[in-house]
């Protein structure tokens, strides 16, 4: 069970919140140059990483605003949490994964 | 040829207090290169080593493994076999996986225990009725058998489902396939090894891969935790790190893995003959011969490496399964874990060439994989040994998500996801 924190509410849990995926992908501005390959690096491929994942949690069961997280995808650890729009912080790990 | 199995060999063996059995495979070392290497030793790597033998005649194959033998999830899954699914590309894969199930025993000298024993999926409301109903129509138009059972029909096949019309998610009808059932899960992975072992595959355990040799857009072979072995070809089979490996290689899958959660009952004595899958409800349940209940619950929602889910899932599953099964609700659990799994957004799995010439991937079976295990090693081999993707395959390759041509079997996937 994860507890995460809200940036609006505080700590909360898991049961409250509703993963929505990846963060910091950005739509092209340019679709109509895309090719179907760039296309799909858009709309399908993912980083999926073995370690620290930067992703996008929703309150719905609370405040129902967006946020993001820094998540550690072996042991779970919330290293940051985040407002939409900020860049993504550098975490620094000892484990070196 | 090792030893062949029979009543004679057991008979034989008794005589000698069963001390005289020889090793199921060989564990030999690396040798410096292979014609071709396939990465996982779960059951659907093991079953392309011994296609890729038996119906291809290439011998000089290794399979590395990081962990041991069918450790992943191979020996994680609910073991069930079927091939009800409502797209004609996936009901002939799956079609082609079960005809290979039906003589798989035989074809491996080795009791895989393959028990068509039915599978009952429930529908809970008009419209699960509805999609059900699509889904048979399909089936049955593919050539496979498939049936729809009115209430009255399920409370008959499976009495101690609840099909009271009071109940909170009542039953409406169910789909049955016949054909369906279960199989011993870790049998697969060792008579697939054994089977390959014998036809000069070697098989090396604890053998991590650490990166891809790759020159020239080429591969020539990968670095492991046993050193360098070099290859001609390399067939990446793994659940739960695919992506990770993808990544070793300098490209991304449409991808994402999350821990799938199951769990056992206490023993007890039959109760239960069939398979049974709600979707809605979201369960599914069969009895295994040793008496144990076997459930499967979902995926955690989050992206995960971690091999066990969260308690929320575990919660959902045992509401989903007192539901349906109001006998089983004073059960007690003997275990329960956790298997990774890589989920396509098409629920789909990938099958064929990758970005890198000589560099196969056969992943992403999400929670639905060990059912297609002697399938998916019979058109991957038939892959890797002419460097095209067999008919059956083909469909399934990672440029479908550049064309558009999504397979989306969420439906009939089972597990939500």
């Amino acid at each position: 069970m994860l507890l995460i924190p809200c940036p609006y509410c505080g700590k909360r849990d898991e049961h409250e919140f509703t993963y929505a995926r990846e963060g910091h992908i950005a739509r092209p501005t340019n679709g109509e140059q895309l090719t179907d390959a760039e296309w799909a690096q858009y709309l399908f491929m993912r980083k999926n990483p073995k370690g620290v994942h930067y992703e996008r949690w929703m309150h719905a069961k609370g405040c129902r605003r967006y946020f993001n997280v820094a998540r550690d995808t072996v042991t779970h650890e919330i290293y940051a949490v985040y407002e939409m729009g900020q860049p993504a912080p550098v975490i620094e790990r000892e484990n070196g994964r | 040829m090792k030893q062949h199995y029979s009543i004679f060999t057991l008979a034989r063996n008794a005589v000698s207090y069963h001390e005289k059995w020889t090793e199921a495979w060989r564990s030999p070392d690396p040798k410096p290169s292979y014609d071709v290497v396939i990465v996982g030793g779960g059951g659907h790597g093991l079953a392309t080593a011994y296609y890729l033998a038996k119906e291809h005649g290439i011998t000089n194959v290794a399979v590395i493994e990081k962990g041991w033998l069918g450790g992943g999830n191979t020996g994680r899954n609910t073991t069930i076999v079927r091939s009800n699914y409502l797209w004609d590309e996936s009901a002939h894969l799956y079609e082609h996986a079960l005809k290979l199930w039906e003589g798989l025993s035989q074809d491996l000298n080795y009791n895989v225990m393959f028990s068509q024993r039915g599978l009952l999926s429930t529908a809970h409301t008009v419209h699960d009725m509805q999609a059900l109903r699509r889904r048979v129509y399909a089936i049955q138009l593919n050539g496979i058998d498939s049936e729809i059972l009115t209430r009255e029909q399920v409370a008959e096949y499976c009495p101690i489902l609840d099909c009271s019309p009071t109940a909170r998610y009542p039953v409406f009808g169910a789909s049955l396939q016949r054909r369906g059932g279960v199989a011993r899960h870790d049998a697969v992975a060792w008579g697939y090894a054994r089977g390959a072992d014998a036809r000069g595959v070697d098989i090396i355990q604890n053998c991590e891969v650490t990166g891809f040799k790759i020159e020239n857009g080429k591969i020539t072979g990968l670095e492991t935790t046993r050193g360098s072995i070099g290859a001609k070809k390399v067939g990446v089979v793994v659940a739960g790190h695919c992506g990770v490996l993808a990544g070793m290689a300098g490209f991304r899958l449409p991808i994402e893995s999350h821990p799938l959660q199951a769990m056992v009952s206490e023993p007890i004595k039959p109760v239960l003959d069939c398979v049974v899958m709600s979707g809605q409800v979201h369960v599914y349940v069969s009895q295994s011969d040793k008496g144990e209940l076997v459930f499967g619950a979902g995926i955690d929602s989050f992206n995960s490496y971690s091999q066990y889910g969260s308690p929320p899932v575990v919660e959902n599953m045992l509401n989903a399964l007192t539901e349906l099964f109001p006998i089983f609700s004073r059960l007690r659990f003997l275990r329960q874990w956790g298997g990774i799994v890589d989920t396509c957004p098409d629920a789909s799995p990938i099958i064929g060439k990758t970005p890198v010439e000589n560099l196969f991937f056969n992943c992403g079976w999400g929670t639905g994989g060990f059912k297609a295990t002697p399938g998916s090693g019979h058109v991957f081999a038939h892959t890797i040994a002419t460097g095209e993707p067999h008919k059956l395959a083909a469909p399934f390759a990672l440029e479908r998500f550049t064309t558009g041509y999504l397979i989306d079997e969420h439906g009939a996937a089972g597990v939500a996801h």
